[in-house]
């Protein structure tokens, strides 16, 4: 990868994304062997907004290249909380450790701070603008399970304001993969989202209706769709229902479809689907370990 | 109209610069893009739906003993891409060019994204990449639509532009 920094994955071209999962599938496959790249390494996280998975499986895989992480901890216990400037607290960070891993409510907060640093940043959520580390692991788990060529994936739920579906639709663009988009009216893709999508010329495709698609689907990537969204908790309880998913939905599905959800999910996946083949959205989860020593691996 | 009508209306300058076929009420926004209130001290004609052969009605903007660059006016093909530059020298037109569209401008326009670290109490500058029919912030990836720029515009900040 020739980025200093990883802001979204529009930076991502196939052969970049080729050589994170190759290097991912190399750490899997044998950890130990990795388990000395980052000796003596510092990863600092800074997370503005809450976080289980991300800043987690950052800090694991820091530990198991060799490093170690130091954490801001929480908004309301840093200087953030006396008015310090993001700009400020990055350019501080810098100088004790030798990558920034940030998440912070603000669109495009990532690439400004990464322009005031000189280690490489890692963009780990931007408000409802991208999640580039995210994808890199959706697409590992799609590789895995169902390849990245000719395959359709559907992706649903809130699509106008998930940053995790915003660098997903995006990455894979790359790709011979087939996109279908199923949504509330209200939750559609945003305007430079499909924006981007036209530019790299892929076939924008939207469904208000999952059975529309579900029977063509390899994958059915699901989000959260949130209940801040909606001005009246009815009016939100009658949009959920339509994009939640159990078995005797997924009836009418491949029987091979790979289920993914970037998690943490509330109801829109019945947990009897978590018994079946399908269901990855676990093995999605640990999989960012492995993918983000990977990059971590590359970008230092 | 007669041309003495016309010369009632926009008189014509000794030496500065005519900004001419300006969208027909953009000249206001013209203004507040070149950050041209007044303050400076210098003399601002403005002719507002003028008849003109190419644009139906135009705008006309006149700004006395100051010769505006190239660079300067180029961030006008924005809200008015048809405008002519007029530098004058001694009541003649000594230079005449169009705008040219900019590949970027800076600190000219605000994000109307709300959620935007622009927006935010940060040092940056608003950036936005020039598209064929809009602009888009460079750190939000908001896009506002050609029609819709003018409403965006900042006043209160110092711009620069690169072609």
């Amino acid at each position: 990868m020739q980025q200093d920094h990883l802001i979204s994955a529009t930076q991502l071209s196939r052969s970049d994304i080729e050589a994170v999962l190759d290097r991912a599938a190399a750490v899997d496959a044998d950890p130990e062997a990795y388990s000395d790249r980052y000796d003596g390494s510092v990863l600092a996280l800074c997370f503005f907004e809450p976080s289980t998975r991300t800043k987690l499986s950052f800090e694991t895989a820091a530990q198991r290249l060799g490093g170690d992480t130091i954490d801001m901890g929480s908004v309301e216990s840093s200087s953030v909380k006396k008015g310090e400037s993001l700009a400020d607290t990055v350019r501080v960070v810098e100088g004790y450790a030798d990558a920034i891993v940030l998440r912070h409510p603000s669109e495009g907060s990532a690439k400004m701070a990464s322009e005031f640093v000189d280690v490489p940043l890692v963009n780990a959520g931007d408000g409802a603008g991208q999640h580039p580390s995210q994808t890199l692991l959706d697409l590992y788990t799609i590789r895995e399970n169902a390849g990245l060529d000719d395959i359709t994936v559907g992706i649903m739920g809130d699509l106008k304001y998930g940053r995790t579906v915003h660098s997903l639709a995006h990455a894979l663009t790359n790709f011979d993969v087939r996109q279908q988009f199923i949504s509330p009216e209200s939750l559609r893709l945003p305007r430079k989202v499909r924006y981007d999508l036209h530019e790299a010329g892929a076939q924008v495709r939207e469904h208000t209706d999952l059975h529309e698609v579900l029977p063509e689907l390899d994958v059915l990537y699901v989000t959260r769709i949130q209940r801040e969204r909606f001005p009246e908790e009815r009016e939100y309880r009658a949009v959920a229902g339509e994009y939640q998913i159990d078995n005797e939905v997924l009836a009418e599905a491949k029987s091979d479809l790979t289920v993914m959800h970037p998690l943490p999910r509330v109801d829109e996946i019945a947990p009897e689907v978590d018994d079946t083949a399908r269901a990855k959205y676990f093995e999605q989860a640990h999989n960012g370990v492995p993918v983000r020593m990977a990059l971590l691996d590359y970008l230092l | 109209m007669s041309d003495s009508d016309h010369e009632l209306r926009v008189s014509k300058i000794r030496n500065g610069t005519v900004i001419d076929h300006v969208n027909a009420g953009q000249a206001l926004n013209v203004l507040a893009i070149l950050g041209i209130d007044g303050s400076g001290g210098e003399s601002v004609s403005v002719g507002m739906n003028v008849p003109s052969d190419k644009l139906g009605l135009k705008d006309v903007v006149k700004v006395e003993d100051r010769e505006l660059s190239q660079d300067e006016v180029d961030v006008l093909s924005l809200i008015a891409p048809e405008a002519t530059i007029n530098i004058i020298r001694d009541y003649e037109v000594i230079e005449k060019n169009r705008v040219e569209r900019p590949t970027s401008v800076t600190g000219i326009l605000s994000c109307p994204n709300h959620n935007c670290i622009t927006n935010e109490d940060e040092p940056v500058d608003p950036t936005f990449d020039v598209l064929a029919d809009g602009v888009r912030c460079i750190y939000c990836d908001t896009i506002i639509r050609e029609d819709d720029v003018a409403e965006h515009i900042d006043v209160g900040r110092s711009g620069e532009i690169t072609l």
